[in-house]
């Protein structure tokens, strides 16, 4: 038994010692990802309750989720969920017993509940694509300025929490209130700056669908996508999903902050698009995600034997859910429909699957998605000066021998 | 042989005491992080002072080292990269260190 022990021991000490002189190493020579866009290289970095993640920045922190996560899984793990503050007043520690969220302004009864109080009240689960208005920025042609995603800053989540209506009727909403302003325990790291905060139009918020959950996938949030409590506003894109949400207020008029006013819009139009160089006429503030679809099973600059073989991947929108995907192997010329997979409601990833047959040399493979809606992705990326809401036909080459 | 018993003994302790904290306590324990040191490093190049003076106490210099490259990313790029700084979200730099910051950025992130 000593001798077991000790070898055991003797095992572990060796292990410690080997991680740590990985660790060491990766300090020195940073492991770097170069993503397939000019000026694309990335550190490999660790940040608390994540596997290793795509940097973006450090401070405050982008993290950007490894493409090929998402052909492990239609749902997103935690420790692989993509990570974007704007402000570098983070907060460090979080005390789930102390937390509070108010309930506030033009409401009857205004509100502090803890998350105990919210984990009492009727609860309500859905999976829902969380986006980055700027997925896919540095994808943008031409270039613009901004955080400079690739296609990893999307995550789909199982949400669990309590609808945002049943906070805002037990409130009680005053006659006259416009909308409903969320905002979070992260804060600028200088008073100069605006807070961030977001603001949604009341029939939105009393929508049924608008929650605040404090589960993501059956655990607790990480601190870094929001702990203890997010706003989760499915379909719409991530700058509403409001993370360490404490405070709710309800105001009359149209609120308009940095965040709501200046940052974050689109130009008004059915595209929402401008020809580059030029300013759009006028701007509405970003909602509903475009209709997007991805091959993950194959990565660009693949080499593939030739014969059989199934492609899998995603596709998704705002909320009309997936119609129908269709996938091309020689550039676009023809198209065949692949199969959807299983339903996990109209704002999850669908996975659609499609064995193709590929002979030998070059091939772009194309993923086109159709949503209920009757939107199709366009064969050409639009153009808006702030680089969000990409949603073109996905190009993805492979070589096949 | 005895050791392995207690030590057997031991795990069943602290399984049954982590039991019970589990069922007594609702009580969840602060989350605490610690986002790892900073790596990211500004290219060298004149005036660097003034930018890691002006453009530290907010972000990261990953902030720029990201931003697109090439020719339409020069001085005018940066200059109103900085102006957004300073206008938008209250970045207090001084009006002579303006030009500084932006000689250095057009420079040295080509």
């Amino acid at each position: 038994m000593i001798d077991r022990r000790s070898v055991l021991q003797g095992g572990v000490a060796l292990l410690a010692g080997g991680s740590l002189l990985g660790k060491s190493t990766l300090a020195f020579a940073e492991e770097t990802v170069t993503l397939p866009f000019g000026n694309g290289a990335r550190p490999l970095g660790k940040f608390p309750q994540k596997r290793t993640m795509i940097v973006q920045t450090s401070r405050p922190p982008q993290l950007e989720t490894p493409f090929s996560v998402f052909n492990e899984s239609v749902i997103t793990p935690n420790d692989a969920f993509f990570v974007r503050y704007h402000l570098a007043g983070i907060p460090m520690e979080i005390d789930p017993d102390k937390f509070t969220v108010e309930i506030k302004g033009k409401v009857d009864k205004p509100l502090k509940l803890s998350l105990a109080d919210l984990k009492k009240m009727p609860s309500k689960t859905i999976v829902a694509v969380t986006q980055c208005s700027g997925n896919s920025r540095a994808f943008s042609d031409p270039r613009v300025a901004g955080g400079q995603s690739g296609n990893g800053a999307m995550g789909n989540a199982r949400w669990k929490g309590v609808p945002l209506k049943a906070l805002l009727d037990k409130a009680g909403v005053q006659a006259g209130a416009k909308q409903v302003v969320f905002g979070g325990l992260d804060g600028p790291a200088m008073d100069t700056t605006p807070d961030f905060a977001k603001a949604l139009d009341l029939d939105h918020a009393r929508d049924g669908e608008v929650m605040l959950a404090y589960a993501m996938n059956g655990e607790d949030l990480p601190m870094l996508n929001g702990f203890p409590l997010r706003l989760v506003v499915p379909g719409y894109y991530g700058t509403y999903w409001v993370k360490h949400l404490n405070e709710i207020t309800v105001i009359d008029k149209v609120y308009d902050n940095f965040w709501m006013k200046t940052a974050y819009r689109i130009p008004d139009n059915e595209c929402a698009c401008v020809e580059p160089g030029t300013a759009p006429k006028s701007t509405v503030p970003i909602n509903r995600f475009t209709v997007r679809s991805f091959i993950t099973s194959v990565p660009s600059g693949a080499k593939l034997k030739s014969g059989n073989v199934t492609l899998r991947g995603i596709a998704f929108d705002g909320g009309t859910g997936i119609k129908q995907v269709d996938v091309s192997t020689d550039g676009g010329k023809t198209w065949k429909a692949a199969k959807l997979g299983k339903d996990l409601g109209n704002y999850s990833f669908r996975e659609w699957t499609l064995p193709v047959k590929l002979a030998a040399g070059p091939h772009d493979l194309k993923v086109r998605a159709t949503s209920n809606g009757g939107k199709v992705q366009p064969e050409k990326a639009v153009f808006n000066p702030a680089g969000y809401m990409r949603n073109v036909i996905e190009t993805t080459s492979v070589t096949v021998a | 042989m005895s050791m392995f018993r207690i030590a057997t003994r031991l795990a069943a302790l602290g399984a049954a005491a982590g039991f019970v904290m589990a069922v007594s306590g609702l009580q969840a324990k602060p989350l605490t992080i610690k986002l790892p040191e900073e790596t990211a490093q500004f290219k060298p190049g004149p005036n660097l002072d003034a930018v890691q003076t002006n453009c530290t106490g907010c972000h990261s210099a990953d902030y720029i080292q990201t931003q697109p490259h090439g020719a339409k990313f020069g001085k005018d790029f940066w200059t109103a990269e900085v102006n957004k700084m300073i206008k938008v979200y209250g970045a207090p730099i001084e009006a002579n260190d303006i030009p500084k910051i932006v000689d250095y950025l057009a420079t040295a992130y080509q």
